[in-house]
């Protein structure tokens, strides 16, 4: 029972999602993408950074390497999957997950704490959380703003697949908590199974008790369910 | 077989909201420019040999479609010339 930490050439948040993952007690290892998924994956994270330099769009390539196609496939068949940052850019490029993430509204990278609302409880990702909890995380990015059509975006919402939205520290879903422009303040979504999610903040950064807030935890503790 | 060129652009799909025009734009008001709007699009010039311009223009479309452009926010056209 391992988790497999998926690198890429330009991922940069591997290491601390193993550490993290570590902290609590859960077994995972980095794998090179060009290796494909060990056999034993019980798990499946596609860590933060710039793979491929963010050529072309940010996880364009990565989406469309030959190991992301296994990644698809363990997850349809219920293995759980996490896209972090970069990896949510590559899940949602992949098909992994509906939307796009691109340019911030800024149109620059932004390095900061943010406040997310927990939309739903009853996912692996949020079982630690109570619907409509409050918790902060750090973001890091220059392409985080979710894009979705309207159409699909009402059908996303009508289907309870959006896991965490940007708000205040009251939980109040603003225009001005929202840090990068998302539509409807979307910063992560659940995928065709509750087991594969992905999200722009980073829990991995919010998790060892000495570099700050703890509240990711409940995020990365989706890999023990 | 005969060689074309298929030019492909990506543009991102009316409404889609654009920052990186918009922050060039005002960079143009800054230098004393005046402009409406502006927008910006990706273009991609594939090299290729294909039996018509048909069978270079369905190849460069299937690139299109599976790489050059998310069809999430991207709008793409392609044009094929003889090389």
């Amino acid at each position: 029972m391992t988790v497999s930490i998926v690198r890429f050439g330009g991922s940069n948040c591997d290491r601390d999602a193993k550490r993290a993952l570590g902290h609590l007690g859960i077994d995972a290892e980095i794998v090179w993408h060009g290796d494909g998924l060990p056999a034993e994956t019980s798990g499946v994270v596609l860590p933060g950074g710039f793979s491929y330099g963010d050529y072309l769009r940010a996880g364009a390539m990565a989406a469309r390497s030959p190991i992301m196609a296994e990644v698809r496939e363990v997850a349809a068949d219920g293995v759980p999957v996490l896209g972090v940052c970069n990896g949510a850019q590559i899940g949602c490029e992949s098909g992994l997950t509906e939307g796009a993430f691109t340019t911030n509204e800024s149109a620059r990278f932004q390095c900061e704490h943010v406040y997310l609302r927990v939309e739903r409880d009853d996912t692996p990702w949020t079982a630690a959380y109570d619907e409509g909890d409050v918790i902060e995380i750090p973001i890091a990015h220059g392409e985080g703003r979710y894009e979705l059509d309207d159409d699909r975006l009402a059908e996303l919402e009508d289907g309870n697949r959006v896991l965490f939205r940007y708000c205040d520290e009251d939980g109040s879903v603003t225009d001005d908590a929202n840090p990068n422009g998302s539509k409807h303040d979307v910063a992560g979504v659940l995928g065709e199974r509750d087991t594969v999610a992905v999200l722009m903040p980073h829990p991995e950064r919010a998790t060892l008790p000495d570099v700050g807030p703890t509240d990711g935890q409940g995020v990365l503790r989706g890999f023990e369910a | 077989m005969t060689a074309y060129t298929a030019t492909v652009t990506v543009r991102l799909k009316h409404g889609v909201l654009d920052p990186e025009a918009e922050t060039t734009k005002q960079a143009l008001e800054r230098l004393g420019f005046e402009l409406e709007g502006l927008r910006s699009a990706d273009r991609f010039e594939v090299d290729l040999e294909a039996d018509s311009a048909d069978g270079a223009r369905e190849r460069a479309s299937e690139m299109a479609e599976r790489l050059l452009a998310n069809p999430t926010i991207h709008d793409y056209d392609v044009e094929v010339d003889e090389r």
